[in-house]
């Protein structure tokens, strides 16, 4: 009985260690782990005969439901609608599919927000905060399904557009010129 | 000891010894690991119910303490508004889902209904079986969840669209739906052993007119947890679905409407409460008449009252809803409803006063929690009475007034009789008597220390402090009010404490008991303190409606039941009429095999609907073999058997 | 900076009236005055059961033995049975005269009407109040958040409507409380006729800052009301120094504009709180906060210190820009 109650508390002390990422909420945040975002590479060709591996910039905002799911009401909050619809583009490309203009990678879409692009996209720098642009690139790639089912946003509360991020089929990333290429 | 001890066996048979070697092996069951995951036994699955809950009920407590540590000072930071958020939201589920139901009706109902009426084991033994295993699944699903930082955090009802898909992201509210799942499957397979035992497992000469208190109460129990849990099920899983699969039942944008939740959770909710209240006030029943000495007054109006509890129970749950803005004709009706349901609640408590009026009272132990029922959830249920009238109601609703009513009307009307009924079954569940004088420093402690906290919200919701709030600015002059609710548990953990060390103490060493210490009329005072694995050595047959006390001095005992096969008597639902004997099918691991093959179905679909149809092959095997026909064991010679 | 610390020093600030026994308004006094009914008729019942029970516990009390059960009490029992009855007859009397005095104050509570209300629309969010006086003319309507006025004496009708989750609108000391439900637009009466600031807060749970989610109701003269109204009307105040100036700059050019409205200026957005006019209220951050210099800049420096969780994000700024920034906002009465 004694042994029970003993195992049964280091199970309990184990589970403590195991916290959940998924369900974080980051309230105060942390400055991105990875500080590459001036090395950002938008084109993958280098001078050399070698490919230099692009650095990748991880998120910690992907690993939180809740970071997506903020990513998803401040994509609407702040009109991104406006240009880019829910995701299927308008005036501005669509996010959900496998086209990706200016690289994948969270350091390049966050690149894309805070500098903007020619034709159309605002530079947001200094109008959104870090944070909180990290958290729209995680919205964003959700969009063409790049994240996992467990944090990517359920259905939204309005009406029905499209399937829910949670849904969506992975879309790999092809560029522009529609083949099957390497992350940029 | 010799005055209580009723004769009900006929003792011409001699050869009690051997009678009892033969059945103690016949219903013995297995040991080791195997034989603890496969005991079908009711004492020992309403054990395991009641441990298993009175630990929820520590850890539900302990989440209390925090909450009011975090409360005693406005603006404190001691934990911050998401663990906040989690924590009350698991105090209420593990208090409401995983204590009060699991305790009150399964573990008392599981532990002493059989005994009561004289049989030899619940009926569906099996299927108890299986209902413990789900509930502890659910119970470590939601607290491993928790622990994970996966535990909800959207309240104990989980409105929508709160806890819609947009507004909690992750799967928090999906652990609890899912707990949700678990837990009311479970209640549903307890009330559906218990209704069978009480309608067909009764001693001859217990009619439905002779029945105790407690058993028609079980019954009625029963009926409204067949009732009310399946609307519970529906709005967890209409919610699921809104969350995991993409419809839109609360989502108003699409045609979904957010007050249907509410609808369903109250239609289940309202019950509930009813169903955790309801053993309480049987459990005093019982406490009553064995301690004013003399049969209940008022057997008729107490049953009609409990009867009509339940029916009236599933009638008054939108008076949870009096703030949305619902047409006052309707609101009226409910209030209507609402008072309406006082009243047999009220003549249960005008023939307990009858009852010790006019007996012989005897303050002991038990007795003394039945009078701090008394004093207590008479509180309660007139701050009810207030918050039956909707203007009332639109003031004090969602305020710590509101706190303050369910947790006298909870604590008060479960948890005392839950520790008179615990001091009461103590000796019969382990032989020995608890200790009067730490059981009263544990009354005194506990009362002092509920008052002292749960009265002075009664003062803080009327002062306009509202529920759920994680702080509150220092200038709204609740600070002081905080700091006395927060000095009661210091008592009332104290007086928990002191319960621990007597139980833990007089299981052991505490003075031993005879079958019937208190002199009781119950059915289950006619066997040794803890009753064997085979419950009664002959089983009993019963005379009135005190059993023990108005058995006669040869009451005749059941003769001709098998001794080498676990046989089982079964009796007309109205009269108890012998009809004929069953076999009851011994222990299993199939129980624990299903409610393991459920639970990871249930808690797969939680991350992939791919989990159903992984995990129903395993569910289908686990019941194809508990359903495995083995038949009955072999007549003998001359028996009669059913010939198809 | 300890939050704890800056809403201590925000405590001279008069909160408001909150006590659901203090009503400065007819229908908390009908409230009120159905509710001490109540509460003491059923005190009578309380200490009529109380020493109904304590009186048979003392009767009856035997000795610690454990005589043999008495099986037949004829004559307690007939007379019980009168007893017993005849406090049931009392119960369903006096449940039916509490039914009866509910109903009526109901109706009384829910009678308020008036052919010229004042309108007010309140959507709730997560976790502000967004308060709309509507007008045919759209120049004539006044968008403000936080902090409702009303006339005295004159009815009011609230429309009630949801952004995100469930919100219940409450001002304990000037009625009952309405949820506000998404997908419903729910319409309460008041009015208010004692003048004075009352506070509200939210009261059904709706997430991570449900504690921080408060309202003020002032009422007011008629005339102090329509000045009131005036003034929200009008846009924003031109700046009258160049720190002011250099104020609305800053909030031009930096993350304030991608949420908040200055009417006058191209801050036009409507997911925070209207801020045309926030120098004249009383409080900020939904009645958490008193409007001062200190407060504000705190909140605006970093929110999720005093409201882990809220929707406004911290805002580095320099110094200079900090104070401009204040000083054009305190000067938009």
């Amino acid at each position: 009985m004694r042994r029970r109650l003993q195992l049964g508390m280091l199970f309990a002390f184990a589970t403590l260690l195991v916290s959940c990422a998924r369900e974080d909420r980051i309230l105060r945040q942390p400055p991105p782990a990875n500080q590459a975002l001036n090395t950002i590479q938008v084109s993958g060709l280098n001078p050399g005969a070698n490919a230099l591996p692009i650095p990748q910039t991880p998120s910690m905002y992907e690993e939180s439901a809740h970071a997506v799911s903020e990513g998803q009401k401040l994509f609407d909050q702040y009109n991104c609608t406006g240009c880019h619809a829910h995701g299927g583009g308008g005036i501005g490309p669509p996010l959900m599919d496998s086209n990706w203009i200016y690289g994948i990678e969270p350091g390049n879409v966050f690149a894309t927000i805070t500098q903007g692009r020619p034709n159309g996209m605002p530079a947001f720098r200094n109008r959104i905060p870090d944070y909180q642009v990290w958290e729209l690139v995680a919205y964003v790639r959700s969009l063409s399904g790049q994240l996992p089912r467990g944090v990517s946003p359920e259905r939204p509360d309005h009406m029905n557009y499209k399937p829910s991020e949670q849904s969506t089929p992975k879309q790999p990333p092809t560029g522009i010129t529609g083949q099957p290429e390497q992350h940029q | 000891m010799a005055v209580s001890e009723p004769i009900i066996a006929n003792e011409k048979d001699l050869g009690d010894s051997e009678l009892s070697r033969r059945l103690a092996h016949t219903w013995r069951q297995p040991t080791g690991i195997w034989g603890w995951l496969s005991n079908t036994h009711h004492t020992t699955i309403g054990l395991r119910f009641m441990v298993t809950a009175f630990i929820f009920l520590a850890l539900g407590g302990v989440l209390a303490a925090i909450m009011r540590l975090q409360l005693v000072r406005p603006e404190n930071s001691l934990i911050g508004p998401d663990l906040y958020n989690q924590i009350f939201t698991m105090h209420g589920s593990t208090m409401i889902f995983l204590f009060a139901v699991p305790m009150m009706f399964q573990g008392f109902g599981v532990y002493v209904v059989p005994l009561m009426c004289g049989a030899r084991n619940i009926a569906f033994p099996r299927l108890n079986t299986f209902s413990y295993y789900l509930y502890l699944g659910g119970g470590l699903v939601l607290w491993g969840g928790f622990l994970t930082n996966t535990g909800p955090d959207v309240g104990w009802f989980a409105y929508v669209p709160l806890s819609g898909p947009q507004y909690s992201p992750g799967h928090r509210v999906d652990v609890w739906s899912q707990m949700i799942t678990f837990t009311e499957v479970s209640a549903l397979g307890v009330a559906v052993c218990l209704a069978t035992t009480i309608l067909r497992h009764r001693a001859p000469g217990m009619t439905l007119n002779r029945m105790p208190i407690l058993l028609w109460e079980k019954l009625v129990l029963s009926m409204m947890v067949i009732f009310a849990m399946p609307a519970v099920m529906v709005a967890s899983g209409l919610l699921l679905l809104d969350r995991l699969v993409g419809t839109h039942f609360f989502n108003p944008a699409e045609g979904g409407d957010v007050l249907l939740y509410q609808h369903l959770f109250w239609f289940f909710g309202h019950p509930e409460v009813y169903i955790i209240f309801l053993p309480g006030a049987a459990i005093v029943s019982t406490m009553v008449s064995c301690f004013s000495r003399r049969r209940i007054f008022g057997y008729t109006p107490i049953v009609v009252s409990v009867v009509a509890t339940g029916f009236l129970g599933f009638g008054v749950w939108v008076h949870h809803m009096f703030a949305t803005g619902l047409p006052q004709l309707s609101e009226s009706f409910f209030t209507a409803a609402s008072l309406m349901i006082v009243i047999p609640t009220a003549v249960q408590f005008f023939c307990w006063v009858a009852t010790i009026w006019n007996g012989k009272l005897q303050m002991r132990l038990p007795m003394l929690w039945c009078f701090g029922f008394f004093f207590v959830f008479l509180i309660g249920g007139l701050s009810g009475v207030m918050l039956a009238s909707v203007p009332v109601d639109t003031q004090v609703h969602d305020t710590y007034f509101i706190i303050a009513h369910f947790h006298y009307v909870l604590i008060g009307g479960a948890l005392f009789p839950m520790f008179a009924g615990i001091y009461f079954w103590f000796p019969k569940m382990v032989g020995r008597m608890p200790d009067e004088t730490l059981g009263k420093w544990h009354f005194w402690l506990f009362l002092i220390g509920f008052n002292a906290t749960f009265f002075t919200m009664h003062f803080l919701g009327l002062r306009g402090m509202t529920r759920r709030v994680y702080t509150y600015l220092p200038d709204l002059h609740w600070h002081w009010l905080n700091v006395l609710a927060s000095i009661g548990v210091v008592f009332m953990t104290a007086g928990l404490l002191v319960f621990l060390v007597n139980v833990m103490r007089c299981r052991r060493l505490g003075r031993v008991a005879g079958n019937n210490p208190w002199g009781d009329s119950g059915l289950e005072w006619g066997t040794s303190s803890p009753p064997p694995a085979y419950n009664f050595l002959h089983l009993p047959t019963v005379n009135g409606r005190d059993a023990l006390w108005e058995a006669l001095p040869d009451q005749p005992v059941v003769v001709g039941m098998r001794d080498d096969i676990r046989e089982t008597l079964v009796t007309h639902s109205l009269d108890a009429n012998p009809q004929h004997k069953d076999e009851d099918p011994g222990p299993s691991i199939w129980p624990f095999l299903a409610a393991l093959a459920v639970s990871a179905t249930f808690v797969g679909s939680i991350f992939t609907p791919w989990a159903v149809p992984i995990g129903a092959p395993p569910v289908i095997v686990t019941l194809v073999g508990w359903l495995w026909p083995r038949g009955h064991s072999p007549p003998l010679p001359g028996e009669k058997t059913w010939e198809h | 900076m300890n939050p704890g610390g800056l809403l201590a020093q925000a405590a001279p600030l008069d909160p408001g009236r909150h006590l659901i026994l203090h009503p400065g308004a007819p229908q908390g006094s009908h409230i009120e005055w159905l509710y001490w009914l109540i509460f003491w008729i059923l005190a009578v019942v309380y200490v009529l059961m109380i020493v109904a029970f304590t009186r048979a516990g003392a009767r009856s009390r035997a000795d610690f033995i454990q005589p043999l059960p008495v099986m037949k009490n004829e004559e307690g029992d007939r007379k019980a049975r009168w007893a017993v009855g005849s406090a049931v007859a009392i119960t369903v009397i006096t449940l039916f005269v509490v039914l009866v005095l509910s109903v009526i104050t109901g109706k009384q509570v829910a009678g308020l009407t008036s052919k010229n209300p004042v309108t007010i629309q309140i959507m709730g969010h997560q976790w502000w109040w967004e308060v709309t006086y509507p007008n045919p003319q759209a120049d004539q309507t006044v968008i403000t958040a936080n902090e409702i006025h009303v006339p005295v004496c004159t009815p009011v009708v609230v429309l009630t409507n949801s952004s995100d989750v469930i919100h219940s609108f409450w001002a304990p000391s000037i009625t009952g409380k309405r949820d506000l439900l998404p997908g419903y637009s729910s319409a309460f009466w008041f009015q208010v006729d004692q003048p004075g600031t009352y506070r509200g807060q939210c009261a059904e749970f709706c997430g991570l800052q449900h504690a921080h989610m408060g309202f003020s109701v002032i009422a007011e003269p008629v005339d102090q009301f329509q000045a009131w109204q005036q003034q929200q009307l009008k846009t924003a105040a031109e700046p009258s120094d160049d720190e002011a100036s250099r104020g609305r700059a800053v909030f031009l050019t930096h993350a304030c504009l991608m949420c908040h409205t200055i009417r006058g200026t191209d801050a036009g957005s409507r997911a925070g709180p209207d801020l045309t006019h926030i120098g004249s209220r009383r409080m900020l951050a939904a009645e958490t906060l008193p409007n001062t210099r200190g407060a504000l800049a705190g909140w605006i420096l970093d929110p999720q210190r005093i409201k882990p969780g809220a929707e406004m994000p911290p805002n580095s700024l320099a110094p200079d820009d900090l104070q401009a920034l204040i000083t054009y906002l305190m000067s938009l009465q």
